[in-house]
């Protein structure tokens, strides 16, 4: 991150001597009137990086707050990795409606949302941040929220996979968008015979320079292969997993559902291998390892659990910042009390920026980032 | 199933332009000896190329090697003497005819590159038995490479298509890939490890079709010890088998290969596989052809077939030359260097010849 | 037929193509708790013949889950219906019942 004494800035960005004052004023008025303060308007405006579900609701919060925010989002809409699922676990409800009620809640007289803009640059003045978006307009704030997000694993990077290369595999995305459509077909628009999913794609993957575990696959896998089973009851649907790890409150009830309910077979093994059959399907190779053997399968469909990796966004800012993490994801200052906090004052850190998470983790940790930032101003 | 081919392509190893010292191979000059002659003539004839091919060179230990018979040190004076050869005679840019010796010499000087005191050993060695001094390559890359790199380019002095003469459809190709041509370093294959683009783009330049089926990438199984030890052979066939009957419903015209083992295996199992258990994986009982990729690109070219020495594969390939719509003298198969004609090899009981 | 020496190996590994998942599914229809089974080895490590015969009772329904049934019906003798594999299944599957199901499955299907 730049550092500088004296800042660059737009007509409409309060220099920081203007900053500086501002903040004095909201001290006074903090010590003076702080019963009231939760009714008095911030005068500050906090900037957040990343319109996903972390930044939308710590947007929503800080409004609750009457802290005025300036929302940027590289992509041309607001949630969009959770608006690309269809159903949600552990209860299966409705991702696009919930992106809907966050979204709504960003049509709000002290939230600006810049669409289609991304920060290319964040240069640290004195108790402000001068944010540069990709039009050249400075917008300085004395606080920043990163919330820019994770990306899901690029499938071709796993090229023994044959995504991209053959029709009858896909990724976990793909395969939300057949059941929103209630349309899970093979390559040739068939109802399919078998279904087998693949968990770890682009995770515990050293061969892609991923150790971590992205977390929410398993999980995700389990909930699919439930709701593939309720669209087409006599398709056999198999699961290959290196471990499963269930760990959430309602997972592992939702497992056995899978195998009891819906009999969904689970195999321990790793899919080595893919390749199109001669009938258009796809062969795959894995070891059953509970049984120490090799097996060969024909399956219609071969999805691919793909895992979470750090945004470019995330990765290009956690550099220029020097909060880059492992994997390219950014750094918090410190996992337990102040995971919301970087080690620059006034830069704060939400959501899949910093690690996998699940909706409801990014949604939290988006409020909680949030409260820490109005902490932060109040004083 | 659609394929989306263009994607294998996507990663382009270096290969040196022109220069090239030429390193032969122990088994292509027994098993298939008009491929290697057919390369310098495609190099020098065909593309205008510097390619140097001196006489006092050796095997490079590869199946010696593999087999845990040849110990590293005795390989790494080797590849180093083999080095010498191409300093001293000027040359830069090393070109190791046969795919196991392409995998020894880049695992050697990887190994170089991690370990340079095994580096000094090996100039230390060298010197000391020969008074014989060398540099690295510049670039390594294999014959198929730069066959691969100039595609296009032999594809305006080809005769012929890959096309079916009496259909006019594209012929059905299976390219096979060495195991040491991309397995061992993926970063120096032509479309990396699991896709290599090297044989099926000259196919698809060509005018042929790639058959991708689904044991497209099993090792042909050659290995070293095991064929090497008689009791072990029944593993090695199995895992030819196991691609034969893969690709047997795709019905191909012939198999071409980049890999010395590879061609001589699946051409001659196919004859193993018939006589054990009355098996074919053609139609009409004669097995598919298996060419080398310099025997494929010379037929196109138009050189004479048993010029070539395809007379020499264990599956005959007269079927073949007529779907390309290539002449052929069937009096001259078996005539040799000096014209004198040979008596005909005996016919196996089940195979078709 | 010439003598080469050796013989072709024969595949190793299990081709779930051949199998018939009725026969799986038929066991499940009897022995539904079957189903939930997470290969954890609590059975076979409390088995008593597995302590003593190799008998392991994990390793031979996950063998008929892919239809591999050789071998399987006289290894399935070895078990004496003591029951405690039953007990000790964190899943509740039915391992005793389980047993007497398969063995009559192997006998009718031969």
């Amino acid at each position: 991150m730049k550092e500088r004494e004296k800042p660059v800035h737009g007509d409409d960005n309060p220099k920081p001597r203007e900053v500086k004052r501002r903040l004095k004023s909201t001290k006074r008025i903090s010590r003076r009137k702080r019963l009231e303060f939760e009714e008095v308007e911030l005068p500050l405006q906090v900037a957040i990086i990343g319109g996903g579900v972390a930044g939308m609701e710590a947007a929503s919060v800080l409004t609750e707050h009457r802290c005025p925010v300036i929302l940027f989002e590289a992509r041309p809409e607001l949630g969009v990795n959770v608006k690309n699922k269809y159903k949600i676990f552990p209860d299966f409800s409705d991702a696009g409606r919930l992106v809907e009620t966050m979204t709504k809640a960003m049509d709000h007289p002290l939230i600006t949302v810049n669409k289609d803009t991304e920060i290319v640059e964040i240069i640290r003045e004195p108790d402000a941040y001068t944010l540069l978006d990709n039009k050249g307009v400075p917008h300085t704030v004395p606080a920043v929220l990163l919330a820019s997000g994770y990306e899901p694993f690029d499938a071709k990077r796993k090229e023994e996979l044959g995504f991209g290369i053959y029709e009858g595999v896909i990724n976990s995305l793909q395969l939300e968008d057949m059941l929103r459509e209630h349309k899970v077909l093979n390559s040739l628009g068939e109802d399919p015979r078998r279904i087998v999913f693949l968990q770890c794609v682009g995770s515990r993957d050293e061969k892609v320079g991923n150790h971590y575990c992205s977390k929410i696959c398993c999980i995700t896998a389990v909930k699919q292969a439930i709701e593939v089973k309720r669209q087409l009851p006599d398709t056999e649907v198999y699961v290959f997993y290196m471990d499963l790890r269930l760990w959430g409150q309602g997972y592992e009830e939702l497992y056995r559902e899978a195998q009891e309910q819906y009999s969904v077979r689970f195999v321990r093994g790793r899919i080595s291998e893919a390749a199109s059959t001669f009938d258009g399907r796809v062969q795959i190779k894995s070891e059953d390892t509970l049984l120490g053997q090799p097996l060969k399968m024909v399956t219609d469909l071969l999805v691919l659990m793909i895992g979470m990796e750090a945004s470019p966004g995330t990765q290009k800012l956690g550099k220029t910042c020097g909060l880059e993490g492992p994997y390219g994801f950014v750094r918090s200052k410190s996992p337990h009390l102040e995971d919301n906090l970087s080690d620059k004052p006034g830069f704060f850190l939400a959501g899949t920026c910093k690690r996998p998470m699940h909706i409801a983790e990014a949604v939290n940790d988006g409020r909680a980032a949030a409260l820490e930032i109005i902490k932060y101003l109040r004083k | 199933m659609t394929t989306k081919k263009h994607y294998w392509n996507e990663y382009q190893k270096e290969i040196a332009d022109d220069k090239y010292f030429y390193e032969r191979s122990c088994i292509r000059q027994t098993f298939f000896p008009g491929s290697e002659t057919a390369f310098l003539r495609i190099l020098k004839e065909e593309l205008g190329k510097d390619i140097l091919d001196v006489e006092n060179q050796h095997t490079c230990t590869g199946i010696g090697f593999y087999s845990d018979i040849v110990p590293l040190e005795t390989t790494m004076t080797i590849v180093a003497r083999l080095f010498s050869l191409m300093t001293e005679a000027g040359y830069e840019n090393y070109v190791p005819s046969c795919v196991t010796s392409f995998g020894v010499f880049s695992e050697i000087v990887d190994l170089w590159e991690h370990q340079p005191d095994m580096l000094e050993k090996a100039r230390k060695i060298l010197f000391e038995t020969t008074g014989r001094t060398f540099e690295l390559p510049k670039n390594i890359a294999h014959p198929s490479d730069i066959i691969y790199k100039f595609r296009e380019e032999l594809k305006e002095k080809m005769r012929y298509r890959l096309v079916n003469r009496f259909t006019g459809r594209p012929l059905k190709v299976v390219e096979h890939i060495g195991c040491h041509y991309a397995k061992i370093f993926p970063d120096k294959g032509v479309g990396k490890a699991e896709f290599p683009h090297v044989l099926a783009g000259m196919i698809e330049s060509w005018g042929g079709e790639v058959v991708d089926y689904p044991e497209r990438r099993h090792c042909c199984g050659f290995g070293f010890r095991q064929y090497v030890v008689r009791a072990n052979r029944g593993y090695s066939v199995a895992n030819s088998k196991k691609k034969f009957e893969s690709m047997q419903p795709y019905e191909p015209d012939f198999i071409v290969t980049n890999c010395p083992g590879c061609t001589m295996f699946m051409d001659k199992w196919q004859y193993t596989i018939a006589e054990m258990e009355h098996k074919t994986y053609d139609k009409k009982g004669y097995g598919i052809p298996v060419l080398t990729y310099e025997e494929m690109a010379g037929l196109l070219l138009g050189y004479d077939p048993w010029e070539l020495g395809l007379q020499l594969h264990q599956v005959q390939s007269e079927r073949l030359l007529d779907k390309l719509g290539i002449h052929y003298d069937p009096n001259e198969k078996y005539k040799s260097v000096s014209g004198r004609i040979l008596p005909n090899p005996e016919k196996p009981q089940y195979l078709r010849v | 037929m010439a003598d080469f020496g050796f013989s072709i190996s024969k595949p190793q590994s299990i081709d779930t193509n051949d199998m018939d998942v009725g026969r799986l599914q038929a066991l499940e229809a009897k022995v539904p708790s079957f189903k939930r089974c997470i290969n954890c080895g609590a059975c076979t490590a409390t088995c008593s013949a597995g302590q003593f015969g190799g008998f392991n009772i994990r390793r031979i329904h996950n063998l008929y889950r892919w239809d591999q049934r050789k071998g399987l019906e006289k290894e399935l003798q070895q078990c004496m219906l003591c029951g405690k594999c039953t007990l000790v299944c964190p899943r509740g599957v039915n391992l005793r019942y389980l047993i007497i199901r398969l063995r009559k499955a192997l006998a009718d299907n031969k």
